[in-house]
Order: C-alpha cells, then sequence, then structure tokens
C-alpha cells in the first residue's frame, strides 16, 4: 500500500463577527460545512466521517461540544472525532483528517473547526486561574509581550514594525469579504495613535475576538477527479510541541516551530522555503509575530525578519505576500483561526482567493501554533499533486 | 509502504490506582507514572516514540488547556510530534492508530487521565448536553440512565435482580484487580434514580493510563506476543435522546462489525459499560453469548475514571493477550449521554506466541 495523496476540494467558511446572535453553535458550524460541502459538489452523505476541532471548551460553556453537533455535522451513524491542541487546533484538526485519507481508512472527510467567543469572554478563558499558576489575569497578550519585547531587544527592529504589520493586515482584509474587521477608514497613524495595551502592543495590533467556523472537504485521488473545482495538494504536513515553560525554552524562536517547518520543508522538497513558497497564511494574534514567525520559519535569517516587513516584501503585491486574507488580526474565531490559514492557503494555490488572490500562486503555507508557542501545525499545499 | 495495510500492536500497558480523590496530586503527577511505566517496560525513551497523543477533559480539571501542563510530563524536549483529544484515550488511541497506518511513525504513545473528584461531577457532566433546549434543565447522567435502563425493563430485557447481579459480578471480578477502586462484596445499596441503585452505576474516582502502540516487526521486539489491533471503528448516534432507541445502540453494532469483530468469535470482551444497564445493551449489540467472558477485570462499575476509563478497556484486553489468558478479544468504550458514541477495537494474539 503506497500513501494516498490528500486534496483539498471543498472550503466554507462563516461570516465572521463579533457576536454571531443570528445563529446557533449549531447552526454557525452548519454554515461553514454547507459552503464547503457546495464548493465540493458534494452532499451529506458523500461525507465518510468528520473531524472537529475547537478551542477550550469553556469558551462557549459547552463540555465536548461535539456530541451535541454531531446532528448538525451530519455525523449521525459516522466516525466523529474532537481534537484539541490550544490555538493550533485548527492546523492539527485539518492534519488529523487528512491522515485519516493518507492511510486510506476513509475516502472523503470533513474537517471543521469553530469558536463562538460571543457565548463567554477568552480573554478571562486564558487566564490560568490559581491554584494551577500564578495568576496572571492578562489574557494571551500579557503572556506574550515580553517574548515581543525580548524579540526587539534581540533583532534591534525599530518600533514602527508591529504598526506596519497591522496596518497591511488590516487593508487586506478590507479585500476579505468573510473577515471580522473591515476598517475602511484604517491608517497607518490611527494604528500608531490607538491606546497601548501590553507594551510594545497597542490595540489595533491585537486580534479581535469573533464568533466563526471554517470547514474544509478532503478526498484522494479519484475524489480530487470527481471535483468539480481544482483541488489543492498537500504536498507536507507536521506537527511538534514542546514544554510551556522551561529554563531551556527560546519564546522568541521556538525549537518546535523551527522544527515543524523543516519537517513540512523535507516532505515538501522545499528547500529555499523564501523562494519557493509563493505566498503564507501564517497565525499572528499579534503584529510583531509576523516578523518573529517569518525568521522561526525560515524565511528569513535571525533578526532579520522586520527588514522583509518593513520593505514591503510581506505586503498583498510583495514578493512573499503574507496574510493576504487580513490574517488573525482581521478575524479570530480562536478554534478556527489555524484552520482557517490552511484554507486561505489552500484557496491561494486553487485560484479562488477573489480579491485577495496572489496571481499565479503555486505553492503556498498554512501555520498554526498554539499554548505559550508551544504547540505548531503547519501544511504545504500546491496547485499540482505531489510527485509519485 | 508496500502491500497490504501495516500490522500495528498494543506492546505495553499501564493504569494508576483508581481512587476517590487526589487532591495530594496534580495532574502531571497522576500521568508521569504510567508513562513511565510503560517506557520502561518497552525499554523506550520519549525520543524514540513517533507519536504521542493523548485524551482528557478541561471540564473535569476545571480550567482551560489543561492537557497542557500534563505534556511537560511525557518530557517533550527535544520537540515531539504530538496531538490531543478532548475525549477518551480511546479516540486518542485511535488518532494513533491511525498515523501508524500513514506509515508516518512507528511507535506511539497513548495517554488519558480524569480527576472527576475536581468538581460535582453529576452537576459538571450535564453541560455536555445540548447548551440551549437540554443543559438549562440540568438532567444529570444518572438520571439519564436511569431512562435507558427503565427502557430496557419496559421491554423485558432485563429487571432490577439482573442488573444487581452484573454490578455483583463485576466487582467480585475486581476483587483480584490491584488497581480498582470498588471490589469484592459491595452492598447494591438504595435506589439513587429508580430503577438504578447505588451499586448499579460506577463509581467516582481519578485516574490515569498509558500505552505504547507499535508497527510491524518492531512491536514483536517490544512484546512477548503484542495484542494485534486488527479493527478499530467508532460511530456516533443522534445527541437528542427522543430520537434514539434507549434499549439499542446501532452506533456499536456499525463499529464492532467495520472493525471487523463479527468475522471470527471472540474470547473476552472488555466493555465500557458504566451503568449495568448499559452491559445489557452492548452485550445485545455485540452479540455476546455466555461463552464470552465479559469485564474480567470488573470494569467500569469497579473502576471509572473518566476520559481514561475507555482506553483501560482496550489496555485490559491487551494485557489479557500479553500474558496468554485471551487469544482473540474486542473492547468498547463510550462517551456521551446514553452510549451516544461507541468506538469497538479488535485484538489478537498470535497463537503461536503462547
Amino acid at each position: 500500500m503506497t500513501a494516498e495523496p490528500v486534496a483539498v476540494v471543498g472550503i466554507g467558511q462563516t461570516r465572521h463577527a463579533a457576536a454571531r446572535r443570528d445563529v446557533s453553535i449549531a447552526g454557525l458550524v452548519r454554515e461553514a460545512a454547507r459552503r464547503a460541502l457546495d464548493d465540493a459538489g458534494l452532499d451529506w452523505a458523500d461525507i465518510d466521517a468528520v473531524v472537529i476541532g475547537k478551542a477550550p471548551d469553556f469558551f462557549e460553556g459547552v463540555m465536548m461540544p461535539e456530541l451535541y453537533l454531531a446532528d448538525a455535522l451530519g455525523a449521525v451513524g459516522k466516525p466523529l472525532l474532537r481534537v484539541h491542541t490550544a490555538g493550533s487546533v485548527g492546523g492539527s484538526t485539518a492534519l488529523v483528517a487528512a491522515q485519516l485519507v493518507t492511510a486510506r481508512v476513509h475516502a472523503t472527510v470533513l474537517a471543521l473547526a469553530f469558536e463562538k467567543q460571543s457565548e463567554s469572554n477568552a480573554m478571562w478563558g486564558l487566564s490560568l486561574p490559581v491554584p494551577f499558576q500564578q495568576p496572571l489575569l492578562a489574557g494571551a497578550g500579557g503572556f506574550f509581550a515580553p517574548h515581543v519585547r525580548a524579540y526587539i531587544r534581540r533583532s534591534g527592529a525599530p518600533p514602527s514594525i508591529g504598526s506596519l504589520v497591522a496596518y497591511k493586515d488590516r487593508r487586506n482584509a478590507l479585500r476579505n469579504p468573510y473577515a471580522h474587521l473591515h476598517e475602511h477608514d484604517i491608517t497607518l497613524e490611527k494604528v500608531q495613535a490607538s491606546p497601548m495595551l501590553w507594551d510594545p502592543i497597542r490595540y489595533s495590533e491585537t486580534c479581535p475576538s469573533s464568533d466563526g467556523a471554517c470547514a474544509m472537504v478532503l478526498t484522494g485521488r479519484a475524489g480530487a477527479a470527481r471535483a468539480p473545482r481544482p483541488p489543492a495538494w498537500l504536498h507536507g504536513g507536521a506537527m511538534r510541541s514542546e514544554p510551556t515553560l522551561f529554563a531551556g525554552k527560546d519564546p522568541v524562536s521556538p525549537r518546535a516551530g523551527r522544527d515543524c517547518a523543516a519537517e513540512v520543508y523535507r516532505r515538501a522538497g522545499i528547500t529555499d522555503p523564501r523562494r519557493e513558497i509563493d505566498v503564507a497564511e501564517i497565525y499572528v494574534p499579534f503584529s510583531w509575530y509576523e516578523p518573529m514567525w517569518l525568521e522561526n520559519l525560515g524565511f528569513a535569517a535571525e533578526g532579520e525578519g522586520w527588514r522583509l516587513t518593513e520593505s514591503g516584501v510581506t505586503a498583498l503585491d510583495g514578493e512573499l505576500p503574507v496574510n493576504p486574507s487580513g490574517g488573525v488580526l482581521s478575524a479570530n474565531p480562536i478554534g478556527a483561526s489555524g484552520m482557517i490559514r490552511f484554507a486561505e492557503a489552500a484557496l491561494q494555490v486553487r485560484g479562488a482567493a477573489g480579491e485577495h488572490q496572489v496571481p499565479g500562486a503555486r505553492r503556498a503555507l498554512g501555520h498554526a501554533y498554539g499554548g505559550g508557542s508551544q504547540f505548531f501545525a503547519m501544511w504545504l499545499v500546491g496547485s499540482e499533486p505531489p510527485p509519485g | 509502504m508496500s502491500g497490504a495495510p501495516r500490522e500495528v500492536a498494543v506492546v505495553a500497558f499501564a493504569q494508576s490506582d483508581h481512587r476517590r480523590r487526589t487532591e495530594d496530586l496534580s495532574e502531571v503527577e497522576m500521568v508521569m507514572p504510567v508513562i513511565h511505566q510503560v517506557l520502561d517496560r518497552t525499554g523506550l525513551r520519549t525520543g524514540d516514540i513517533g507519536f504521542t497523543c493523548s485524551g482528557s477533559s478541561d471540564y473535569l480539571a476545571g480550567r482551560a488547556f489543561s492537557f497542557t501542563m500534563a505534556l511537560d510530563g511525557v518530557g517533550a524536549w527535544p520537540p515531539i510530534c504530538e496531538s490531543h483529544v478532548e475525549m477518551d484515550g480511546a479516540w486518542a488511541l485511535y488518532e494513533a492508530w491511525v498515523k501508524l497506518l500513514t506509515g508516518e511513525a512507528d511507535t506511539a504513545l497513548v495517554y488519558a487521565w480524569g480527576k472527576s473528584s475536581s468538581g460535582p461531577l453529576r452537576d459538571v457532566l450535564t453541560r455536555q448536553l445540548d447548551p440551549y433546549y437540554t443543559a438549562p434543565l440540568w438532567p444529570d447522567p444518572i438520571a439519564l440512565a436511569a431512562l435507558q435502563a427503565q427502557a430496557l425493563i419496559d421491554a423485558g430485557l432485563t429487571d432490577e435482580d439482573a442488573l444487581a447481579a452484573i454490578g455483583a459480578r463485576s466487582r467480585a471480578d475486581a476483587a483480584h484487580h490491584p488497581h480498582a477502586q470498588l471490589t469484592g462484596d459491595v452492598p447494591q445499596g438504595d435506589h439513587i434514580v429508580r430503577p438504578l441503585r447505588r451499586g448499579d452505576c460506577p463509581p467516582i474516582g481519578d485516574g490515569a493510563a498509558a500505552m505504547i502502540i507499535a508497527a510491524g516487526p518492531g512491536a514483536r521486539r517490544l512484546c512477548a506476543r503484542p495484542a494485534w489491533l486488527r479493527g478499530m471503528d467508532h460511530r456516533i448516534e443522534p445527541h437528542g435522546l427522543g430520537v434514539r432507541d434507549l434499549t439499542d445502540s446501532p452506533s456499536t453494532r456499525l463499529a464492532a462489525e467495520r472493525a471487523g469483530a463479527f468475522t471470527r468469535p471472540v474470547d473476552t470482551a472488555e466493555l465500557h459499560a458504566p451503568f449495568s444497564s448499559q452491559e445489557v445493551v452492548l452485550r445485545r449489540a455485540l452479540d455476546l453469548g455466555p461463552e464470552v467472558r465479559v469485564n474480567p477485570s470488573g470494569g467500569a462499575l469497579a473502576a471509572h475514571p473518566l476520559m481514561a476509563a475507555g482506553l483501560i478497556r482496550v489496555g485490559e484486553a491487551a494485557a489479557r493477550i500479553h500474558r496468554g489468558d485471551s487469544d482473540r478479544a474486542l473492547a468498547h468504550a463510550t462517551s456521551g449521554p446514553c452510549l451516544q458514541q461507541n468506538l469497538v477495537a479488535v485484538l489478537e494474539g498470535d497463537p503461536r506466541d503462547r
């Protein structure tokens, strides 16, 4: 038995918003799943298994919501697997679904990830309470800000870089109808004048809290041949984890992220990511993580990532567009955010990204991370099937 | 890879003592000993493991991202290839099994844990239900299981005496189990929710389990008599109790069929039946006759660490094969109210290895 190649033949996402009061949790996931099925030209009966991911159950106050969602996802009578790997979960969910196809356990699999943050308060959900850890009570921003400061100190990056990323991503989001934030009047000056939340992270350099879901239909060679629209082909995927806190950890450029990227590139036959990858959807919840991850992912040498951002390389019309969708900075339904990165990468190589399409994109990276920069999931997709 | 799908076997299994409460232990401290036991038994180190996957639930711990700390206990440095399911560890085993089938890893570490004692469990589990229509009514898991038990009695498929006998048999079998929480001659007790008495319900307890699986010839090097995973499948049913026949478990039957359980008889069945009445449902769905040894470990009525109890069923079945007490065993895990979701694994020992 040889491994079955994996094709993304259907992609759907919801309109992301601060509060989707027009739908229940079931209605939200159904919206994304139905769009993915329509894109694939398939119906519920064509799906053999469902893999669902989301971040903590406390965000909606539903314990193991896959049980309640079985009906809405058309999963009755089918296998339903629930993945949870913190913020990287959207990526991990897609990879677990892909493995079911690779191993030929199932022919066609629906992967779906969601978060309905308006049901709860993620800021406090992310603030670890005593007695488990020292009380942080500062959400994710308070956790990551010191790592950003360490990056600035190490790289000598000018203080303007963070605002450049935020301005770019929010401008890109204006071309993406699904993005949560559509700030038509945004200017660089407005970003720089926004309140300081966790030094050096300003309000306009942070991700919003969003309700939203993303779904993908994954299938093998035969399924791809029947698909009505061009598929995206999986060339390589990987997950890596390391402990959250220990003396040897480099929170600016975690080794798990570097190892994960190296594994993806090895599987995909990439030796020079900066030249061979046409577009990247990178998990950037706080603006400074663009230059940080550019280095971690091997797009720039250590300490040089900010130069790519400053010189416009990562702009929509640059040599390596990063987050043409507007990224996590423009829509952050946490559990779905990783899968949206994976899905947006697939849309680019399918030539189906609409107004934010990068012309001629043939190879794209989707990236997700979670925990305290602890969990990483990535995939590289291409417009052509993998060799062999 | 070439030829037939890869053969994968359970090569080591360990579980903690299951206790009513463990205020003296963190989750990491509960998980670490069982992980070290399976590593020691195989001689493997964390760095030798190709894939790691765990199962747990934040709601039992009472906080978000509770699994991130448990990973520290694994020794995930240098970084490892790792994933987590917010489900019973039996589903983590499923994800690991698929990973080995792809050929991308040759060994996997699977672990699961639950500290059911952290909160009022009957209240906590109501949060598993439809959040708009059902959960606001706070129907607890014993009340829901009682609905199922009463449906079975009304259908003439069992009675209270037969249910009591299931509880008594389970705890008598557990008398020789070094890790069980409730063993021996435990009184059947008063009704908690009619028709279920205390003896029909699982003990509330904390515990952990770990397992190592390996592919192909590697499995034989790690274990004298590997428990080969001949098939594994899981299926889910509708959530609404009103649209299900509570006396039947079509998802179990379908999962068993897909796992290959019906192609040849099994000699042992480890069933994840937290309530005595659920063993009646599962025996019927799986067509298990009196010749099949059911839950020789004592099952979930003797120890029920949530999120680990399903993985423990697979581990108990595998351990019987390792010891030569079984040649072909079925293991079952469940999730959700009234057996909503069910997983079946079929394990075999090679007769030549006895």
